[in-house]
């Protein structure tokens, strides 16, 4: 049985976008603090640290999770996902990213990178979605800038584009 | 919002979770999916000096399907139990009050038994466990013992567990042939702890309602279906009976008429879906 | 002037904005581009205030923030919060109020605030002390630490109670809790009212909201003692009119306090002016600290406390006639500030002011305005600021008007309509509305069948007997405040003597390097509006290029940046603001290259044209040169510029437009410089079981001039419109009434998700506003005014109700449509709650009753409840219990629910005692979780067998339980109290006290009976 004292820095290492990553942290640091204050991971946004408003969604081993309902002690040896690790190079965004472009589906772009990380995960399960699985996976969120119905375009649009039968690329 | 210090403990099997819960009994809180726990602690309205970490017992992991029940084990995560594309067969109950349990990320890591052992009388999921008359298994190193959903949950956040136990598992009754059920809940917004919610099971001889979020506990009555042209009568008087409790977003009172203007649509879904 | 010149209405494809016709199709303006800001954003490489890298040896701030409304500080012990490891420094008020002045107050009133409350507390929230630590977790656990007692004082939460007399007074100094009232009279309303066939009155409440960032506020500061000067960094938004106010507050000159913003800012919608106050509470943590100290607020401090829109009560009334026109309005506008007027309030409440009559065309017109303060969180900026609150009162008035005059509303407001063709049209308290076509917008929007459509629905709900609606509202969107509008609340006299305030400076500074890259800076701050994208197009415009060869930065530095006081972005100041100035600056830099280019390629500089990255004759574009290479003259070859021409290449524009001129001797007032238009309609269905309100349709219809981007534009309607539909149906900060606060988590207080959120069709028509070079107005806030009253005037229609509480929550339309209770309860607690549902919503008081068997005599029982020890082993968690006097007690208790508990000091009393008949029980808890407070009586009867013990309690909760664990707070009550006798009555031998299990059985037996 593992057992960390309080205040008690232990390591830990887990894979951040395909890469290791390690820090020594408390049992009580949160997955979000550890990716932003420890791995330099600024992507991944803070916004209620209550587990309402998902700004700080990320991957945990392929599932869309609350990284500030998760503690950095439990990523350790897992996969953790962010936004940083999702467009395909420096010269194109995937095509989540480019439909979010196409269809203004952010402002402030604070929550967008815990909606993407849902949908990277949302869509990987379920290619073909309807509008209302999309709209019931997006409950999830938060947006203040939007008024949601961009990114619904923009997910429904990416999705059309990963089937592979898009009409029209995402610009 | 950052936690209060605590140590933390992980144990790799049931026999080292039931340990530490009887070294450490009401100064530890479990942990499974950790989706309302660390909330709580993020918010510090837990004060708890150990944090027993069960989310990588091999043998939590496990949903497991007998002739009359699904066992589902303490680490399974709500979205791996909706997953089950033979759930809406299996506990058709569960299929249709899964998706109203938080979203689909808080679903990704929240726990089925989480949800059950925490108690929280607006919850789908021990409303569930009670219309069906499920059961929850409990561990500890002094034994094994196993409660009815009625048993288990005594109140308000409050349950049966003693502080050296640890829920293990789940059991859900699977649906008999000619069964037919409904689920209905009334939230603010989707996914929001339900002001109301009402779940109904239709058997040969008479119909199970149930009624979460107004009273201390899930309430479940069953009413003979001799009964059902007094259904209003019936339903008025329980909602009388459960009394209610105010909150900012809902009065007892609304609560009362909640259930009187919406048992009969959730019992007619039950009706139509049964044989 | 004119009319506008230019209109394009668009039939046949409504969700796509026209583009205007009149430019060069290679020009990027007006085009729906998407934004250069997505690239990083999309990577997760936004650079916002909370990623910058903090400097070397940073400490981290927490809050210690109170529990209670009101209140005076008796004494802050922080040696324990010191003691902690890891801990640097604790300050509080003393510090504060010797090092620091409070803030610049727009009236002459004493509301001194300071950064952390000095004496006294006066809301939920309010800033008390700071800890500095060496990490936030270790800084919040010595903020548990902190020892405060506090002298409770009465706190007032209704703005109406705040004047009555004898309330208490949340400055004592002011003498009133009203602490500004001006009368305006425009016209002869008297006279029209006199003249009247019929008036038609009507009472609006607006409520408290806040369009909630989910950023919340950052801030990074350093002190230099070398020169006292203090360097922040912030997600500030402005308006940098609060920047002196900063800078009064620290004691140091402008130019010492060096304010910075990120290059990012996660929203903002008015909430991040209020960051201002922790900028200098930062500043003087690291002057005393001497280390660079950072802040990030979370949100239970942000829900509790940063900022919120005023809540207003209106009381409106019109003289109307039977044609239905509209001769005069008297309004009566309360707005409730919370504890203090925090710069530049009260704006609400004077920003719409000129434009008082909104979209109607009304000469006669009596308005009061009253600031009120009270004991909850200061209001401040706020998306629409002012004109939601306005709008509520006038639009729901002319859907009463209507139904006063049995005529359709439609013909109402198309009666009163500021008509076509009356631009610039000067509004009775003297707004000078631009440009526009009202009717035009109207028919437009009810047109090619969506009215018939909504009608149709209508019927066809109504018709099965459900609950439908169709709500309009016409609102005047104003963009660019003048600088002038809030001293129309002073007295004209007195304006004069302070120097009239006016106008409205926006700035931008376009460069180009030697290399030819063209950079710009502007005097706004960026919160997610595409600014820019938009600069870059206005930019591209003038000088021919593509959108990636200009670079735009965005970070204010008010060093370094050009700035003024109106710098910012609120009020909706971009497009007919700082985009001026930027399309002035490009200009500048235009002219001065065309004459580089024109002395280079021997032409005339009328004969340049900038195309595709060249600069060339317009009548022979062979003969050109590329932009870069004329660019590169100015650095490289100053000599070979034209005669007279200044070396370089950097112009900043300054654009100060002349229509924004000082209150006038009769106060009116053109309070903004650009007037758009949003005509809404809309139809909802309300659930008879659930009095759920969805809504079904709707409509937008905008004139916001020119669109410079109408994929931005959009994108910025449907955000306000969500806010709009936040306001009428879900968001609203809630307060018992006695000031305890109750929404603290996102789950309480209530932002819609998606799942909540209708579809919307958009409609635009372009009038050019002739005041701005680009034609542009603004449009971000519009939806915000018109949503809530159009969902208001839709629930009235569907209801036929007058009174329509905001937010419309099922509850708040559950107790006014339900009528009476067919069964109402019988059980003892539900009896309490039947009481309690008579109680006006927000009292604070849980109160139950219950009663408990006990197997002992009388005698027995009255002697156990005045023995401590028995006491002691039946308070529930009672650690520890002192006799502090006759029946007076102090304890250590821990109580709580399941997981969440928490210790508490507990002081219990028994009083009143009519020995072995009844007695009252009464104390209270206060621990980190929170307080409570409650009394109860008990009453003893001998039954056969033993004692039966009644009691009936009530319980108020503060604090920290409150804000967060409302929905639990009603059960968890009653479990503790109900505890308490259970463990009394198992210590004397008891039998239980639980509701009998086989009532149930007995009722529906009784059911089954034939009757």
């Amino acid at each position: 049985m593992l057992r960390i004292a309080p205040g008690e820095r232990t390591l830990v290492t887990f894979e951040l976008d395909g890469r290791p990553v390690s820090g020594h942290v408390e049992p009580r640091m949160l997955l979000s603090d550890f990716l932003r204050q420890v791995a330099g991971a600024t992507g991944t946004h803070v916004g209620c640290e209550h587990g309402v408003c998902g700004c700080c969604t990320v991957l945990l081993d392929g599932a869309a999770s609350r990284s500030c309902l998760t503690l950095a002690v439990q990523a350790h040896g897992r996969s953790v996902g962010t936004v940083e690790g999702l467009a395909p190079g420096e010269q194109a965004l995937n095509a989540l990213q480019a439909a979010f472009r196409k269809h203004h589906a952010l402002q402030c772009g604070f929550c967008t990178p815990g909606i993407l990380m849902s949908f990277t995960d949302f869509l990987a399960r379920n290619p073909a979605p309807t509008e209302d699985q999309v709209r019931d996976t997006l409950s999830g969120h938060i947006c203040r800038c939007t008024g949601y119905a961009p990114i619904v375009a923009a997910v429904m649009e990416a999705a059309r584009t990963l089937r592979g039968d898009a009409t029209e690329n995402a610009a | 919002m950052k936690p209060r210090p605590f140590t933390y403990l992980r144990p790799d099997t049931v026999a080292e979770a039931a340990e530490a819960l009887s070294e450490w009994k009401e100064a530890a809180r479990v942990m499974a999916g950790g989706q309302t726990l660390i909330a709580m602690l993020n918010l510090r309205l837990v004060d708890c000096e150990a944090i027993v970490d069960i989310s990588r017992v091999p043998e939590l992991s496990a949903i497991t399907r007998t002739k009359t029940h699904l066992e589902i084990g303490a680490a399974v995560t709500q979205n791996r139990v909706l997953s089950r594309p033979e759930l809406a067969q299996e506990v058709p109950l569960l299929a249709k009050a899964l998706p109203w349990v938080g979203h689909f990320q808080t679903r990704n890591k929240g726990t089925v038994c989480g949800s059950i052992a925490h108690a929280d009388p607006s919850s789908e999921l021990p409303l569930s466990l009670a219309l069906l008359g499920g059961e929850v298994v409990l561990r500890s190193t002094r034994g094994t013992r196993v409660l009815k959903a009625a048993e288990f949950q005594r109140g308000l956040l409050s349950t049966a567990r003693e502080p050296d136990e640890l829920v293990t598992a789940v059991r859900f009754p699977l649906g008999a042939k000619g069964e037919g059920t409904g689920f209905r809940e009334v939230a603010r917004r989707h996914g929001d702890f339900a002001i109301v919610s009402l779940a109904a099971r239709a058997r040969a001889d008479a119909i199970d309602l149930g009624i979460g979020g107004v009273a201390d506990r899930p309430a479940v009555r069953t009413i003979p279906r001799a009964d059902l042209s007094r259904l209003d009568d019936i339903v008025d008087a329980l909602a009388a009976e459960l009394g209610g409790f105010e909150d900012i977003h809902a009065t007892a009172r609304y609560r009362r008429d909640l259930v009187r203007r919406l048992a009969r649509p959730v019992i007619d879904e039950a009706l139509s879906c049964s044989a | 002037m004119s009319a506008p010149a230019i209109r394009s209405a668009q039939a046949e494809a409504p969700s796509r904005p026209p583009r205007a016709k009149d430019r060069q199709s290679s020009s990027p303006l007006g085009q729906p581009i998407p934004r250069k800001e997505d690239e990083a954003l999309l990577r997760g490489r936004g650079r916002y205030a909370d990623d910058v890298p903090a400097p070397a040896g940073t400490l981290h701030a927490y809050v210690v923030r109170s529990p209670i409304p009101h209140g005076l500080i008796r004494r802050i012990d922080v040696s324990r919060a010191l003691a902690l490891p890891g801990v640097h420094a604790v300050l509080t008020g003393e510090d504060v109020a010797r090092l620091s002045d409070p803030f610049l107050v727009a009236l002459k009133q004493p509301i001194p605030q300071w950064t952390l409350a000095v004496e006294r507390v006066r809301f939920v929230g309010e800033p008390v002390a700071l800890v500095l630590a060496e990490d936030r977790y270790i800084a919040e656990d010595a903020s548990e630490l902190v020892d405060i007692a506090y002298e409770p004082l009465p706190a007032i939460v209704d703005p109406e109670e705040a004047v009555a007399e004898g309330a208490p007074l949340v400055h004592p100094d002011c003498k009133s809790n009203e602490v500004s009232r001006r009368d305006f009279t425009y016209g002869d309303p008297d006279k029209a009212f006199a003249e009247a066939d019929k008036v038609v009155k009507l009472r609006v409440d607006y409520p408290r909201n806040s369009f909630m960032p989910m950023e919340c506020f950052v801030v990074v500061a350093q002190f230099r003692p070398s020169d006292g000067s203090f360097d922040v960094l912030a997600n500030f938004q402005g308006p940098f009119s609060a920047h002196p106010v900063m800078a009064r507050a620290l004691r140091v000159s402008g130019a010492k306090l060096r304010l910075r913003t990120p290059a990012d800012s996660g929203g903002s919608f008015g909430i991040k002016l209020s960051v201002f106050p922790f900028v200098v509470l930062m500043g003087l943590a690291a002057r005393i600290s001497g280390r660079p100290v950072k802040w990030v607020e979370d949100r239970y401090e942000h829900l509790l406390a940063a900022s919120s829109g005023p809540n207003r009560v209106t009381h409106i009334e019109a003289a109307v006639k039977n044609d239905g026109r509209i001769t005069a309005l008297r309004m009566d506008q309360m707005e409730d500030y919370g504890a203090f007027l925090r710069a530049p309030m009260p704006g609400p409440l004077y920003r719409m002011h000129g434009a008082t009559t909104g979209a109607y065309d009304v000469p006669n017109l009596y308005v009061v305005n009253r600031v009120v303060l009270t004991n909850k969180a200061p209001a401040a900026l706020i998306r629409g600021f002012g004109g939601p609150q306005l709008y509520l009162g006038l639009e729901r008035l002319v859907q009463r008007i209507a139904l006063a005059l049995d005529m359709d509303v439609l013909d109402v407001i198309r009666k009163n309509l500021v008509p076509s063709g009356a631009f610039p049209y000067r509004a009775a308290a003297g707004a000078l509305y631009d440009s526009g076509d009202y009717p035009l917008c109207v028919d437009i929007a009810t047109g090619e069948g969506r009215l018939e459509d909504l009608k149709r629905r209508r019927d066809a709900a109504r018709a099965k007997g459900r609950h439908y609606g169709i709500g309009f509202a016409a609102v005047v969107e104003p963009s660019m405040s003048n600088m002038g509008y809030l001293s129309t609340m002073i007295p004209a006299s007195a304006r004069e003597r302070a120097g009239p305030k006016n106008g409205a400076v926006s700035l931008a500074t376009v460069n180009v390097d030697p290399l030819g890259t063209v950079s710009v800076t502007a005097d706004l701050t960026v919160q997610g509006q595409g600014h820019e994208t938009v600069i870059s197009q206005i930019v591209c415009d003038q000088l021919g290029l593509k959108m990636d060869d200009v670079v735009v930065n965005l970070e204010m530095d008010t060093v370094k940046d050009q700035w003024s006081i109106a710098a910012g972005t609120y009020s909706c100041r971009f497009s007919p603001g700082t985009a001026v100035a930027v399309h002035h600056a490009a200009g500048a830099i235009r002219d001065k290259l065309a004459r580089i280019a024109a002395n280079q390629l021997n032409v005339l500089p009328e004969d340049i044209e900038f195309v595709d990255g060249m600069i060339r004759s317009k009548t022979n574009p062979d003969n050109g040169l590329a932009f870069a290479r004329v660019a590169g003259t100015a650095h490289w070859s100053p000599v070979m510029l034209p005669d007279g021409m200044a070396p370089g290449l950097r112009e900043t524009a300054t654009w100060a437009p002349p229509e924004l001129e000082p209150p006038s001797g009769d106060d009116r007032i053109n309070t903004s410089l650009a007037y758009g238009f949003v005509f809404d309609m809309c139809g909802v269905e309300i659930d008879p079981d659930t009095w759920e309100v969805r809504v079904d349709r709707y409509v937008s219809m905008h004139d916001a001039g020119r669109l410079l981007n109408p994929l931005i534009a959009e994108g910025q309607i449907r955000g306000a419109f969500v806010q709009g539909l936040a306001t009428a149906l879900y968001e609203e900060f809630r307060y018992d009434d006695k000031g305890g606060f109750l929404t603290g988590t996102l789950a309480d207080y209530l932002i819609p998700t998606v799942t909540e959120v209708p579809e919307i069709e958009l409609l635009h028509i372009e009038s050019p506003s002739p005041f701005t070079a680009l034609g542009a107005k603004g449009l971000a806030e519009g939806n915000c005014m018109s949503t809530p009253v159009c969902i208001a005037n839709a629930v009235a229609d569907a209801l036929g109700i007058e009174h329509v509480p905001l937010p419309v929550t099922p509850m708040r339309l559950h107790a006014l449509m339900a009528g009476p209770e067919k069964t109402p309860p019988r059980q003892a607690k539900a009896t309490s709650t039947a009481a309690t549902a008579a109680k006006r919503e927000g009292a604070r008081e849980l109160t139950g009753s219950g009663a408990v068997t006990i197997g002992a005599p009388v005698a027995q029982v009255w002697r156990a409840l005045l023995d401590p020890e028995n006491l002691k082993a039946t308070i529930p968690g009672c650690h520890a219990l002192d006799v502090v006097g006759e029946n007076d007690y102090r304890a250590e208790v821990s109580l709580g629910v399941g997981p969440v508990k928490g210790r508490f000091r507990a002081e219990v009393r028994l009083s009143d005692l009519d020995p072995e008949r009844s007695g009252r029980l009464s104390g209270g808890i206060t621990g980190p979780l929170g307080d409570a407070s409650g009394a109860g009586m008990l009453r003893l009867e001998p039954i056969e067998g033993g004692t039966r013990i009644s009691y009936d309690y009530e319980v108020a909760v503060g604090g920290r339980a409150a804000a967060i664990g409302g929905r639990l707070l009603d059960g968890a009550a009653d479990l503790v109290i109900r505890q308490f006798f259970e463990r009394f009555a198992s210590r004397l031998g008891a039998s239980s006290g639980a509701p009998s299990a086989s009532w149930w059985n007995r009722l529906t037996s009784a059911l089954r009976k034939p009757q």
